[in-house]
């Protein structure tokens, strides 16, 4: 070694001294905050978010809308007794004696108007929000649940598992979703929970791509091996180290399909084909003041009963996807995380 | 792979979906009790029971489901779609009169949502987190929010009863004569809204992504003009991605078609559809189910051959 | 005058976390055709000195203060369109990672011949006579059918080739190379750092060579700025650097590179790891990590100044930053430069360079016995 020309060598500068002597500030490495969990920082994040917020207390209000509606009962014992909505949704007004007709515009009485049977347009727009909220809030989790075990099962065995399983995705991406759900309920007919079925029919397919993918990608990680060659069982390996890790991506995906299910829902009460007619669902609503537009009934145009049921719609889906768009960035903005290190860019 | 063979492989390899598609629509349909036959029937009460099912034989409704479906497949094979029993007309022709209808439709639709997402889009990705970006987030976050059937109903209100800019219905003229364009309008920008909205966020983070990517420092530190780096070197990068969630899109355009041909009355495929689920018209059902399914299937295979054509790292195979 | 003219240049960025300070009070000078070093571990703020000689610091960041001089002109106060003729035409950066700094979606030839369009103000011909001539300079062979190619059907190191052959396109007087050779094998690294040395040689190009690798910088460089945590501990030319260095962290650093033959039984390492820039502690940044570090290091920040005097340094003299130089600490650095086969003593006159290599691989290959092939296709 000695013969080599030019070589350096350092002596002296004792790294273990540091590691002996006791700090010489209170500075650390590590800084506070770091060990917050991911779900803790996607909350923090999500509350920051001010439009995420509004969404929430916008979908919060009108679920308690919802339910404080009208009382409920269940099997003759009244839960909820209180009735924010003045008149039963299906209530035809000058039947019961009230001095109210067809087509009356909004007024303090009737803050929508009525629509065209003499029914309270207000009362039925807040009754109304029991069906879509619902329908929406069940089919996603249903149609999720379902997604998952079926991706989660695709993505993990792989092979012709995987490709049989797959064969059967294309068939139902094949159809756009509305047309399959117009079938169904054609075979089953109208009602909530043949609505229910068909958008589930439709929805899960979707969950159980995005969840492949997740799997696909997670299962190249080490632990998953490691927990695999430890002699873990399948079904253990799958719900215990690889469906944790692509829930976040499948929470995103929910809160974002739920206005597309409401509108779906909607969709089909305004062709006819969602709940009987009659029924105060706001998309049923409009089917029947369609005509009211289309045609003009001479004079006035009843534009409240298009607005409201509408709007109801609108604001609630908007809601739904500002809450949706603020989980996405709340969970995504970790891994943006590792930016804020450093002014190496 | 030669283009050629990548395209020949693709469309063989639908033919089993298709296949599939027309068996569980047609399982699907004949679980429906009732068929057109029966609301005939409650309708004319002096036909006789022999009749009826003399009338049954006629339409192949007779014999258990696979039968049917063999019959109905070979026909189909042979070019006959079966027919519309309502108003006795073979499907073919009963699709073929309103298939432009919603073609005209749908591509009006289409060129509203790329006219308006891509420059959108573009813009928003560059200027992010200004005012413009975020009243161009508003403007797409409402747009999926909309039920395309109420914002259809709300055209209306405003602009043809209100504002009388349009009649409420449009007036039968033939589909080709410039004077329709104006009628498209309407129904045209409730078809292409959902989309636009939701190309335009598409477009916004895929060009916002690649706008972070190290390739566009490069470009800017060689000196091109910032309009150069965006529109030559970041774009085509941006529309790869764009275009599989364009392609998905078709799908949304057809949903969309059977909504707002029925708000616009609009004498299309879409409305036939929903017509056909009412009247339980098999045949018509089978019919343009797999027509759509066909469509969108072509749709995405149009993608990929976009996605090559954009990313030359991608191979036919 | 210098070529290039920094002073007191101050970089932050505004996070969620708070503003980082990647790059604070730097000065140094680049003369004309001279090989500058910029050294430090990742996140001393050696990329963000970089794009900031471009004006090219992304939107979170901001140069706060500070003047940048090129030819004696200052790129700071210029317009948006005079700072875009100076980039890539008299300026050219290198790219740490070529497969990134590549467009995926357009030839490597054309991405080339469209700097050389647009700042000489070529006709298509002729660019892609000039381009595929850059590319056989580069060592890349068949020139004139690689023009043609995608960046994915280059090897890594042929795609690093094309990114230099950019980078000179338009004949620069300035070549920014951010750790050039980084994502490359060491075998390939030597070959390029080589046709890198001649072709500034023969352009006549300046570099500022930024790298975390010290072995890089005594391969190529003539002089060296070592940075610490956003700020410049040390400058000295790469003799002095390497035989004499005076800031403890340059100590570190030297103490870390592996050698073959060393009997030691693990790799000296220094302690930790560079601060968050978002909580930089307080004095000297360098003090938790510091062997040597006093109390006083907690509190005063060490200015550059010239280690014999301790005097306030120009910005271009012999300097490091440490209290030990001003006379504010109660001990000694005391640690030994052993030079093997030579006295250490006389080891700072030398003129030959100096070798304290990277794990013992031969850097003198010759670069034309490339044998990098085409990628897979």
């Amino acid at each position: 070694m000695s013969s080599e020309r030019g070589r350096i060598r350092i002596t002296g500068f004792d790294a273990d001294a540091v590691e002996r002597r006791e700090p010489l500030s209170d500075w650390t490495e590590n800084r506070a905050g770091e060990t917050e969990g991911r779900w803790e920082r996607g909350w923090r994040e999500f509350r920051q978010n001010r439009s995420a917020m509004l969404g929430l207390y916008v979908v919060a209000a009108m679920a308690l809308l919802a339910v404080f509606a009208r009382p409920i009962t269940v099997a003759g014992v009244t839960v909820q007794p209180f009735a924010l909505a003045p008149y039963r949704p299906d209530a035809i007004l000058y039947v019961q004696g009230l001095d109210v007709s067809a087509y009356e515009a909004p007024s303090l009485a009737h803050p929508f108007g009525t629509d065209g049977s003499a029914r309270d347009v207000f009362s039925r727009v807040l009754y109304g929000g029991r069906f879509s909220l619902s329908i929406g809030f069940i089919v996603v989790f249903v149609t999720a649940a379902i997604g998952l075990v079926y991706g989660a099962v695709a993505g993990y065995y792989g092979g012709w598992v995987d490709e049989v399983m797959m064969r059967v995705l294309d068939l139902i991406f094949a159809f756009p979703g509305l047309l399959l759900a117009l079938i169904i309920v054609a075979v089953l007919g109208k009602g909530y929970w043949e609505l229910v079925l068909a958008f589930t029919a439709i929805g899960w397919a979707g969950y159980a791509r995005l969840i492949r993918g997740e799997i696909l990608k997670v299962k190249e990680n080490e632990y998953v091996t490691a927990a695999k060659a430890l002699g873990a069982r399948d079904r253990r390996v799958i719900f215990r180290h690889v469906v944790p890790n692509a829930v976040a991506p499948l929470i995103v995906q929910a809160s974002l399909s739920i206005g597309t299910v409401v509108i779906g829902v909607a969709a089909l009460g305004f062709l006819g084909l969602g709940l009987p007619p009659g029924s105060a669902e706001w998309g049923t609503m409009l089917d029947q003041t369609r005509e009211t537009i289309v045609q003009g009934p001479g004079g006035t145009i009843p534009w409240w009963v298009t607005v409201f049921p509408g709007g109801a719609i609108f604001l609630f889906v908007m809601s739904m996807n500002l809450i949706g768009d603020g989980i996405n960035d709340a969970l995504d903005a970790q891994e943006g995380e590792d930016v804020a290190r450093g002014g190496e860019v | 792979m030669s283009l050629r063979r990548f395209v020949a492989i693709r469309v063989a390899s639908t033919i089993p979906i298709l296949f599939g598609v027309s068996v569980f629509t047609f399982a699907l349909v004949h679980l429906t009790p009732g068929d057109p036959i029966d609301q005939l029937v409650a309708l004319n009460p002096q036909i006789s029971a022999a009749e009826e099912a003399a009338i049954r034989a006629r339409y192949g409704l007779d014999g258990p489901v696979w039968q049917q479906y063999l019959t109905w497949m070979s026909n189909l094979l042979r070019g006959d779609f079966g027919t519309v029993i309502a108003v006795d007309q073979p499907v073919g022709p009963y699709i073929m009169a309103r298939l432009p209808e919603t073609v005209a439709l749908g591509l009006f639709g289409w060129a509203i949502a790329l006219l308006i997402a891509i420059p959108t889009g573009i813009y928003a990705a560059v200027n992010k987190d200004t005012l413009g970006d975020d009243l161009s987030r508003v403007f797409a976050l409402s747009g999926i929010s909309l039920p395309n059937f109420w914002l259809g109903l709300m055209l209306i209100l405003v602009f043809a009863l209100w504002l009388d800019l349009w009649p409420v219905l449009a007036p039968d003229k033939p589909l080709l004569s410039p004077a329709m364009l104006w009628y498209l309008i309407l129904p045209g920008v409730t078809i292409g809204t959902a989309s636009s909205a939701t190309l335009m966020r598409v477009m916004r983070s895929s060009m916002a992504e690649e706008l972070n990517k190290e390739y566009v420092t490069a470009a800017r530190a060689k000196g091109l003009p910032e309009r150069t780096v965006v529109l030559k070197h970041v774009l085509r990068n941006s529309l790869i991605s764009v275009t599989t969630i364009a392609a998905f899109l078709t799908a949304g355009i057809f949903a969309g078609a059977v909504v707002v041909e029925q708000v616009f009355a609009w004498p299309g495929l879409g409305r036939a559809f929903v017509q056909a689920i009412i009247g339980r018209e098999v045949d018509l059902i089978m019919a343009i189910t797999l027509f759509t399914g066909v469509t969108i299937i072509l749709a995405n295979l149009l993608a990929d051959i976009v996605y090559a054509v954009l990313d030359p790292r991608i191979r036919y195979d | 005058m210098a070529l290039l003219e920094v002073d007191d240049l101050t970089v932050n960025y505004y996070t969620e976390e708070g503003v980082v300070t990647a790059v604070e009070d730097l000065s140094f000078r680049i003369d004309r055709g001279e090989k500058f070093g910029v050294v430090g571990e990742s996140g001393a703020g050696k990329s963000v000195t970089a794009l900031s000689l471009l004006r090219l610091v992304e939107r979170s960041g901001r140069i706060e203060s500070g003047e940048i001089r090129f030819k004696g002109e200052d790129l700071l106060s210029m317009s948006e369109s005079a700072v875009r003729d100076v980039r890539g035409n008299e300026i050219a950066m290198i790219f740490q990672d070529a497969q990134t700094a590549l467009n995926p979606v357009y030839t490597v030839g054309e991405q080339i011949a469209e700097t050389i369009r647009h700042h000489l103000d070529y006709g298509d011909a002729a660019a892609r006579e000039r381009t595929v001539r850059l590319l056989d300079d580069v060592g890349i062979p068949e020139p004139e059918a690689r023009y043609d190619d995608y960046p994915h059907e280059f090897s890594g190191g042929m795609q690093q080739r094309a990114v230099i052959a950019m980078a000179l396109s338009c004949d620069p007087d300035l070549l920014i190379a951010d750790e050039p050779t980084t994502a490359l094998d060491v075998t390939i690294e030597a070959k390029i750092l080589d046709r890198l040395d001649r072709l500034a040689a023969e352009y006549d190009t300046a570099i500022q060579l930024i790298t975390h690798d010290l072995g890089v910088i005594a391969e190529v460089c003539d002089r060296v700025l070592v940075m610490y945590a956003g700020r410049a501990v040390e400058r000295a030319s790469v003799e002095e650097l390497y035989y004499d260095p005076k800031h403890p962290y340059t100590v570190g650093l030297m103490s870390a590179i592996p050698r073959i033959g060393d009997r030691q039984d693990r790799l000296q390492t220094i302690p930790g790891t560079m601060p968050d820039l978002v909580e930089v502690p307080s004095g000297c940044s360098f003090h938790p990590r510091c062997p040597f570090a006093e109390e006083a290091c907690t509190r005063t920040r060490p200015q550059l100044v010239d280690p014999a005097t301790g005097e306030r340094a120009g910005p271009d003299e012999r300097s490091a930053a440490c209290l030990a130089y001003t006379g504010d600490l109660d001990g000694e650095l005391d640690y030994e430069v052993e030079v093997r086969g030579r006295d250490a003593g006389a080891a700072t006159a030398e003129s030959e360079p100096p070798e304290p290599d990277g794990g013992g691989v031969d850097r003198g290959a010759d670069p034309d016995a490339d044998s990098e092939g085409k990628a897979d296709e």
